[in-house]
């Protein structure tokens, strides 16, 4: 196991102290907390407050009246086809981007682990896609899948398949936005299993071979990824939840489109409020969007940092 | 149950030595322990008999066949490490059934779910469960049989660790300092358990240890090792009292073994016959703590002040400083005698059959004194 999910599994015992609070103890841990209280409902607190005051009303960016609908807001999206197009486009995108992500992360994990003097120079360069601006990026794909001069047709116009708008045509959109994800993200996973795969023992690799584990995939089955267990699940956790924020890609190669093909749930957000000046709308997108988060940060605490723990 | 004969094995990492030219016979069915200060090589001979480790030179036979090209998983051995090695995923039933999952179940058999439903694989898996339910009987481990190892103390790790070696019926156990990791009450109990479980199993046993005393009680032969070579090859007995260098001599043996440098006058005094000494210059005498008396310090050849009492209560060891080594002298003394004081003056006395000579370079010189041997 990584000492970061190591420690991150550490049992967290209630701490209790015998000592009886004194009230201007009390007083003190107050005004103590207070700054850091302060910005939690400055930065925090407040905007999420205003956003879903906002989601209850019709308010238009620009307007100068408003009216409190209600969930009225909430009613039009749950009979919007757009809205829920988009959440299945993002549901897919997510799948798609963590299985390939993690799958490749893993695979690269095992292909650089320990012995070559190269692998520095490719640990970097994996993970180069993790640190670059994704806008920027996406701008060289977009070249890069080009359907006259791009390179993508031109390799494979080299192996006689015929050139393919990827990003025009409504079945390929979606899955070339995931290839870019995932081309995004697996440096992340590889980074995170390369710590993974430092933490095995050495030992248990020698006890299998001593105990007959006849191939190289059986000692990864006995011993690998059973004790990668962890670490995949926090993979698995934090790529969900980083996909789920698909946006510039699909804002700067497709806007949703062809067809609505690649409206994900924040561009249908960015969408309502900057496009078509819906801001109520937008901030129920937003509310839900914030609840799904939710919930997967809590599965994260929940599953990751208190239920798995091999030791 | 088989012989293996270690022949001119050497090993380097990178450019340094671990291994200068081993040679070894590990007779059938012998407890043979390989002991010696760490970094001396020992573990690395080990793993190149296990086959973990590739030799550079020389070669290892099993029952007289060579074994080099085989992997380790091939050559049926069986080894337990120092820190367990215990699948931690795995049960403790589990982890001891590995080996017999391995070798008894075809891949297809050992699939998740679709496995268990495999022709023959309901069988062999019973057979499996029945031979694990036997080695945790007799390892005492029934009750753990469903924990995990994270949920069990280092002595219950340990017997798992032994009931996964235990098994399958390997033609050898090797042993990595299996009872290091353990505290040393438990150490001395695991002792005498794997010296029995020797006994029971007829098996041959290869035990490397950094510890004397576990090489002493246990085995059969002690090979002492030191930089990459073998010392000595011996029985316990052997060693003890015969080692054929100054550095068998200090490593075998608590508490450590007498040295002092002498002159031609002591040791014609101590009844050398100095005139065989090839170079008197650097000779150095040993001689056992129990190999010594306390006696009036008036015409002793040898005497000192006493500088400290230990009791162990069935033994009192005498520490006394004499002019001629740097270190106190060892005397083991029955605690019931008349017991010394601390500041006394008092002679020493040495058997002359318990003397053994050294010469500058540590070899033993035999020829000198009336030793044992």
């Amino acid at each position: 196991m990584t000492e970061m999910s190591r420690s991150a599994a550490l049992p967290r015992q209630p701490v209790e102290t015998e000592r009886v609070r004194r009230p201007h103890e009390e007083r003190a841990a107050w005004r103590l907390v207070a700054p850091a209280a302060m910005l939690i409902i400055l930065i925090l607190a407040l905007p999420m407050a205003a956003v879903v005051a906002l989601s209850l009303t019709d308010y238009q960016l620009g307007a100068e009246a408003w009216r409190f609908v209600g969930a009225a807001n909430y009613a039009d999206l749950a009979a919007d086809p757009v809205f829920w197009r988009s959440i299945v486009n993002t549901v897919v995108y997510v799948v798609e981007v963590v299985a390939g992500s993690t799958a490749l992360g893993l695979a690269t994990a095992l292909m650089l682990q320990g012995s070559s003097i190269l692998a520095p120079v490719w640990r970097t360069v994996f993970f180069l896609p993790v640190m670059a601006s994704l806008i920027a990026m996406a701008i060289v794909w977009e070249f890069m899948l080009h359907p006259t001069f791009g390179l993508v047709n031109g390799m494979l116009g080299l192996v006689g398949i015929a050139p393919v708008n990827w990003l025009q045509n409504s079945a390929t959109a979606l899955p070339a936005l995931a290839v870019i994800g995932i081309w995004q993200q697996f440096g992340f996973a590889m980074v995170l299993f390369l710590a993974g795969l430092s933490g095995i023992p050495q030992a248990l690799y020698d006890a299998a071979e001593m105990d007959g584990a006849p191939s190289a995939w059986s000692r990864f089955r006995l011993v690998t990824w059973p004790l990668l267990a962890p670490v995949t699940l926090f993979v698995v956790v934090i790529s969900t939840i980083r996909s789920f924020q698909v946006f510039d890609t699909v804002h700067a190669l497709t806007k949703g489109g062809p067809n609505k093909a690649t409206e994900v749930l924040l561009y249908t957000m960015y969408a309502e409020g900057f496009e078509f000046f819906r801001t109520g709308r937008a901030a129920a997108i937003a509310v839900l969007f914030v609840a799904a988060m939710l919930v997967l940060t809590l599965t994260k605490v929940v599953v990751v940092e208190k239920r798995i723990h091999l030791k | 149950m088989a012989r293996i004969e270690i022949d001119g094995i050497e090993k380097r990492f990178g450019r340094t030595p671990v291994l200068r030219g081993i040679d070894l016979d590990v007779r059938a069915g012998e407890f043979l322990s390989l002991v010696g200060p760490s970094g001396c090589g020992k573990s690395t001979l080990l793993r190149i008999i296990a086959g973990l480790t590739r030799e550079d030179r020389g070669t290892i036979r099993l029952a007289g066949a060579s074994v080099d090209q085989l992997p380790a998983r091939d050559r049926d051995f069986a080894m337990v490490f120092q820190n367990y090695a215990l699948y931690p995923h795995l049960t403790v039933a589990e982890n001891i059934a590995v080996p017999l999952v391995m070798r008894r179940l075809t891949a297809a058999q050992r699939l998740p779910f679709v496995g268990r439903h495999l022709a023959g694989s309901r069988a062999a898996r019973a057979a499996i469960e029945a031979d694990v339910t036997r080695v945790a009987e007799t390892l005492g481990i029934t009750k753990l049989a469903h924990r995990r190892p994270g949920e069990l103390s280092g002595g219950q790790r340990q017997r798992v660790a032994l009931g996964r070696a235990m098994v399958r019926r390997p033609k050898a156990f090797l042993m990595d300092e299996p009872l290091s990791n353990l505290d040393a009450k438990l150490r001395v109990e695991m002792r005498a358990e794997i010296a029995s479980l020797h006994h029971r199993l007829e098996t041959t046993f290869v035990y490397v240890t950094h510890d004397q005393a576990e090489a002493m009680t246990m085995s059969d032969r002690i090979a002492v090792m030191m930089d990459g070579t073998i010392l000595q090859i011996g029985t316990p007995d052997e060693v003890y009292a015969d080692p054929d260098t100054l550095s068998v001599a200090e490593f075998v043996g608590s508490p450590k073994i007498n040295v002092i440098a002498a002159d031609a006058d002591l040791a014609t005094a101590l009844g050398l016959d100095i005139g065989r000494v090839p170079d008197p210059q650097g000779l150095r005498l040993a001689f056992r703590a129990e190999a010594v008396e306390l006696v009036e310090a008036a015409g002793a050849q040898l005497s000192g002040s006493i500088v400290h009492l230990e009791n162990f209560g069935s033994d009192l060891m005498v520490h006394v400083a004499t002019a001629t080594a740097t270190a106190p002298l060892l005397v083991r003394r029955d605690p019931h005698d008349p017991r010394p004081r601390i500041g006394e003056t008092w002679g020493l006395s040495i058997r002359p059959d318990r003397l053994l000579a050294f010469d500058k370079a540590g070899r033993r010189l035999r020829s000198v004194v009336g030793g044992r041997a």
